[in-house]
């Protein structure tokens, strides 16, 4: 499952677990009781969830940090330096092998850009910032030989949409 | 109410001060249908229904995404006026002259966009607007800067008015914080929720903007001298400062037409408890520093601002989820009310805000946000709790407005309804088109992703036709709302 599946599934129970609270109380809304007794199980409720929140929610919070594209080798086996510019990619190689990392150092002569890595499936994949004044080192290990799509996902200006350029995957050595 | 706020709510600068909200609120009303139909122009030529040249959607876009963040602004300052003036006593020529401000600066925003053909988004990300390969000329991206600096301006003179009547009345921001209760258990001199939220408000808009006059008056004198540069790093962190910051206050500004409405409505008090103050002093903090979520992207950052923007970002969550909003059906709970227009855009509202909260923390995290950043996503939980969250908030306080502020007033609630179901529809499509891999501000679509767009236009009618009646509704009754009461 992707990452966006996951995240699009966890999101949509999450709300809809929370649209049925919200439906319960409209539907006993016409109830009328009395407040402290409401009021005190709402305090319950709202104790209840903030320890849950802090104690399951922070420390899996905390744990997924240690997910993340800022790592960067000491001496990575490929390395592609990518060069935005209004309206096109520059890729200096325009192909890495699969299997091994890859480092894209990214950066931009103008203004900033997004260097967004689709791949066959057109599913984004990667992506970092290409800012004038700045190199960003993504790491990326492709899995698969094919054709991948870079697009620009800051927009730049009037042919932002227009700025898609093709980078291949090649089939590594011992894959 | 105490006796100041007495005094404060039938004094002559009171009804100026209203006849004041009023005019916002029809600005707001008027500016938010026609933002809503380039948001829909926009949504037509990705879906491949409308023929729209590219150079014409990204200025739509720069008009739609500065209009909506100055109107929701505009919109719940006059709520946040309104409410808040019943406490402490303000100048309503503070109003006027933001009113002013406001009319200049959008007349500026409008010709340097259409006219001018400035399209930097609302971001204008340095060094965008000078370097645009001669689309727009510099005196266009000049008057639209110089627009954005205006209207700041004048929500900044808004801002240290309420400080100023926050601190004339209670002596202080902390203790319009209410931190006189929350760290010493006094009992008096107690703000209620609408002045705390107020406060956070000050405290938060006036850095925000500030930080926004900044980097406009840097973008500004890089265009006139261009070899005066700016770090884009720099640039980027103040732009996207002022951008979370402000819009968020919009909720906590509209948020007070809850805190003032539901109690009125169902005869239960939302009174100022020590959690519900900690809440906003943490809202307070949190919002001020997780704005490098929006930089998440960007691995100059340094890594501590990254952790903070995952981890705070999920930590700001809690008070919106488990005070407010839990609060809020608390009051609703079982309390024998019948449900009208007023109260079910309340309910809705406070929905719309909780339930935008989990795709926003969902991309705020760093392995999501690699895949999901600049996708259909964020304008998916943006949409979320600001289509259903700010904006109904908004209604509900037209509506009441427009019905003489009896709270008693019954009616129907099926146009809230409709409302909601094709605003859940409209920011689903954002959603999938993030889930998709869809970018975002892209003037053409890939056919492969136009399903999701040709939905969200059909949806989009459904809401601007809801949104026409809810605004009409409150037009209709103007003429009877200015007369003296």
């Amino acid at each position: 499952m992707t990452v966006q599946t996951m995240s699009a599934l966890l999101s949509l129970v999450a709300i809809a677990a929370l649209a049925a609270v919200f439906i319960h109380v409209r539907l006993q809304a016409h109830a009328a009781r009395d407040y402290a007794p409401v009021q005190a199980r709402a305090y319950r409720i709202r104790t209840v969830g903030f320890w849950v929140l802090l104690l399951v929610g922070l420390p899996i919070s905390i744990y997924l940090l240690r997910v993340h594209p800022y790592a960067v080798a000491a001496s990575p086996p490929q390395i592609v330096n990518v060069t935005a510019n209004q309206w096109y990619w520059e890729f200096d190689p325009a192909e890495a092998a699969t299997g091994t990392p890859v480092e894209f150092r990214v950066t931009s002569t103008d203004v900033n850009h997004n260097f967004g890595l689709y791949d066959q499936s057109g599913r984004l994949v990667a992506q970092t910032q290409a800012m004038p004044g700045y190199v960003n080192h993504l790491t990326h290990t492709f899995e698969a030989p094919g054709t991948y799509q870079v697009l620009c996902l800051e927009y730049c200006g009037l042919a932002h949409h227009g700025m898609i350029a093709e980078f291949t995957a090649t089939q590594g050595e011992g894959q | 109410m105490t006796e100041m706020a007495m005094a404060a709510g039938h004094d002559d600068t009171y009804d100026r001060g209203r006849l004041w909200v009023v005019l916002y609120l029809v600005t707001t009303g008027v500016v938010l249908l026609l933002m809503m139909l380039a948001g829909l122009v926009m949504r037509l030529a990705q879906s491949g229904w409308l023929a729209l040249d590219p150079e014409l959607f990204y200025q739509l876009m720069t008009v739609h995404g500065t209009g909506m963040v100055g109107i929701a602004a505009f919109g719940g300052a006059a709520l946040m006026w309104h409410y808040v003036s019943a406490y402490i006593r303000l100048n309503s020529w503070v109003m006027g002259t933001n009113f002013a401000l406001f009319v200049v600066g959008v007349a500026a925003i409008l010709a340097a966009d259409l006219i001018g053909g400035f399209g930097g988004a609302w971001t204008f990300l340095y060094p965008l607007p000078a370097i645009s390969q001669s689309v727009w000329p510099a005196w266009a991206a000049e008057l639209h800067l110089g627009g954005v600096l205006i209207v700041g301006i004048g929500f900044l003179l808004l801002c240290l008015e309420v400080g100023r009547g926050i601190i004339a009345t209670y002596g202080g921001l902390s203790r319009g914080l209410g931190w006189h209760v929350l760290f010493l258990n006094a009992k008096d001199n107690v703000p209620p929720p609408a002045v705390v939220a107020a406060t956070m408000v000050v405290i938060v808009d006036t850095l925000a903007l500030v930080a926004a006059a900044a980097i406009l008056v840097m973008s500004l004198v890089n265009l006139a001298f261009p070899a005066v540069e700016v770090d884009p790093l720099l640039a980027k962190n103040l732009i996207y400062f002022f951008g979370h910051t402000f819009i968020n206050a919009t909720i906590y500004m509209a948020v007070i037409a809850v805190y003032e409405l539901l109690p009125a409505i169902t005869g239960r008090p939302w009174k100022t408890t020590r959690p519900f103050l900690a809440a906003w002093t943490l809202s307070t903090v949190m919002v001020l520093v997780i704005f490098p979520h929006h930089l998440l992207m960007d691995f100059a950052m340094p890594r501590w601002a990254m952790v903070i923007g995952q981890v705070f970002s999920y930590i700001n969550s809690f008070p919106v989820l488990i005070v407010t909003g839990l609060g809020a059906l608390a009051i609703l709970h079982r309390s024998g009310i019948r449900w009208n227009l007023v109260s079910t855009l309340l309910l809705i509202s406070m929905f719309g805000w909780m339930a935008g909260v989990i795709p926003a923390v969902v991309d705020a995290t760093i392995a999501v946000n690699s895949v999901m950043h600049n996708t259909m996503w964020v304008p998916g939980h943006f949409h979320f709790y600001l289509l259903l969250g700010l904006l109904p908030m908004i209604f509900a306080f037209m509506i009441h407005m427009a019905r003489d502020e009896d709270v008693r007033a019954g009616g129907g609630d099926l146009t809230a309804i409709l409302y909601l179901l094709f605003g859940l529809g409209f920011v689903a499509m954002f959603l999938a088109g993030g889930w998709a891999s869809v970018p975002r501000r892209w003037a053409e679509h890939l056919a492969e992703w136009m399903i999701w767009d040709q939905i969200a236009s059909v949806m989009a009618i459904g809401v601007i036709a809801l949104t026409a009646v809810f605004v009409l509704i409150f037009l209709a009754r103007v003429p009877r709302m200015l007369h003296p009461r």
